[in-house]
């Protein structure tokens, strides 16, 4: 069991919330109250859109355990439409080629089970290709 | 100034050694380092290592590996750096002599990975990503580098065999090296047809895991014995830096900007450029890792590292098989490469042997070069 590790990320996990330089305007994900860009405190929320593109991506075969129930998966750096990267698993990808540059939309998924009856599910982020 | 002195040297194999535990690997790489130098003790034992508190259940390896090997009462530790451990280890050697509270080090590397196989090892494996935005997606080492290489590919328009160069180069180096996990060439056609693991990275783009064990003996010149037996192999120049550990924190992913700071921090400290230097021990981890650090270190242009592994002016690089057909032993490897580039200084590297070199640099990366250990060892005349 590790509630609370995952609990105090839950803004993060299921809002994709970060923060916004209030020195330089820099978009900050994942949280880190130093702005990368100017050295500044920034310790403002700012909620991402969820929209962003494909920066590069890959197919997990041999999986840590967790997540062998969802294998094989696609992971991604998805470039956010506001500017920093992250990484993130694809989903409702269907027959869908994933490609660089491929728009993508955030949604919540389950992100892994620790196994036993006991063990905690882990939601979060993952990104789809956009709805049209 | 203190010439710190690699007097004695030992290694393992790198193997599957399901009939050695991680102390007899130490134990077994310790104790040859220690006769190779005719004996000198240490003051000080550092050990590298990476997973053996997840895959061995063992943690506090520095008092466990100085009972075992018989050195009980010295100062001992363990430094971790993800791959990068062995590296680290060796810095805290360089340092310790430097201060002048110590005079004789051994460093040791270890890494025990056989003893679980699949999900946990890879679970181990992600441990040296970031934990709570990079492993909780699922991510892998190996992924993170298809990542990388799938980018790398897009933005330098290579063609999908474009990186082969570095697992050719490996092979045809690690015939001969009776440690290494494979001493057979492989062809170009192989890395054609191989096994997509993690598309793009193929099979032959993933230096295998395995476990082993080097170790280096290091002493200030002054406690030399008379008639010492070996060529006096000197660690030269020393440095570290960082990036950040998640990969999706770099504005450029593709600049090993750790990697290249601290080449070129430790060639400064040697009073060489790149130009004098007789070898490189890049560190294999993943082909793309070598043409990033190619690039990096200032080797070959941006973009260019894939072909500059297959033009002969390049300096030879991974001279003894390097991770790739080596093998991969994990916090061990930063060790392992000091070992290998003093035996080609002192001339013992066989068939392997790069004729006249004098001036080596090792690198070993933690991640995706989050971590950077670079040294120069150079042979004193």
């Amino acid at each position: 069991m590790e509630v609370p590790r995952h609990w105090r990320l839950k803004q993060q996990r299921y809002g994709l919330v970060g923060e916004v330089c209030p020195h330089c305007d820099a978009k900050i994900f994942p949280p880190r109250d130093v702005c990368p860009s100017c050295g500044g405190e920034a310790k403002t929320a700012f909620a991402f859109s969820g929209k962003g593109e494909v920066y590069s991506h890959t197919t997990i075969y041999s999986a840590p355990s967790g997540y062998d129930e969802t294998t094989p998966y696609t992971v991604a750096l998805v470039k956010l439409a506001e500017g920093p990267l992250v990484t993130a698993q694809l989903t409702d990808l269907g027959s869908q080629k994933v490609e660089i540059g491929m728009p993508v939309e955030m949604v919540t998924r389950r992100l892994r089970s620790d196994g036993d009856e006991r063990g905690v599910l882990v939601y979060g982020y993952k990104f789809r290709p956009v709805l049209k | 100034m203190t010439d710190i002195i690699i007097a004695g040297i030992g290694q393992t194999s790198v193997a599957e050694h399901w009939d050695l535990s991680l102390r007899e690997l130490a134990h077994q790489a310790i104790a040859a380092a220690i006769s190779d130098a005719g004996g000198l003790q240490p003051q000080a034992l550092y050990v590298g290592n990476m997973l053996a508190p997840n895959l061995s259940h063992q943690a506090h390896l520095g008092a466990l590996l100085a009972d075992f090997s018989n050195l009980k009462g010295i100062e001992a530790a363990a430094l971790e750096a993800g791959g990068a451990s062995g590296g680290a280890a060796l810095r805290q050697g360089y340092l310790a002599i430097l201060s002048g509270y110590v005079q004789t080090v051994l460093v040791v590397g270890v890494e025990k990975f056989t003893d679980v196989v699949g999900p946990e090892t890879e679970s181990a494996l992600a441990t040296a990503t970031d934990s709570d935005f990079e492993a909780i997606q699922g991510l892998t080492p190996t992924a993170q580098a298809a990542l990388l290489m799938r980018r790398y590919l897009h933005e330098y328009d290579v063609p999908a065999d474009g990186l082969a160069g570095f697992a050719l180069t490996a092979h045809a180096h690690s015939v001969g090296n009776k440690n290494a996990m494979f001493q057979k060439p492989i062809s170009l056609e192989a890395y054609r047809s191989a096994e997509l693991v993690s598309d793009p990275l193929n099979m032959f783009d993933i230096a295998p895991v395995a476990d082993g064990a080097a170790a280096v003996l290091l002493t200030d010149r002054e406690l030399l014995p008379p008639g010492f037996p070996h060529p006096l192999v000197k660690l030269a120049g020393s440095a570290s830096a960082t990036d950040s550990l998640a990969l999706h924190d770099r504005l450029e992913p593709l600049a090993f900007q750790a990697a290249g700071t601290s080449a070129c921090t430790a060639l400064e400290k040697a009073s060489l450029s790149l130009s004098d230097l007789d070898l490189f021990e890049y560190f294999d981890a993943y082909s793309i890792f070598a043409a990033l650090s190619l690039e990096a270190t200032g080797l070959a242009q941006p973009g260019q590292g894939w072909r500059r592994i297959n033009e002969p002016d390049l300096l030879p690089c991974a001279t003894l098989g390097g991770l790739k057909a080596r093998g991969n032993p994990g916090g061990a490897a930063g060790v392992y490469q000091a070992v290998e580039a003093a035996l080609q200084l002192r001339g013992q590297a066989g068939a392997s042997q790069v004729p006249g070199a004098r001036n080596a640099l090792i690198q070993c990366l933690g991640g995706p070069a989050s971590s950077a250990f670079s040294h120069v060892l150079t042979l004193l005349s």
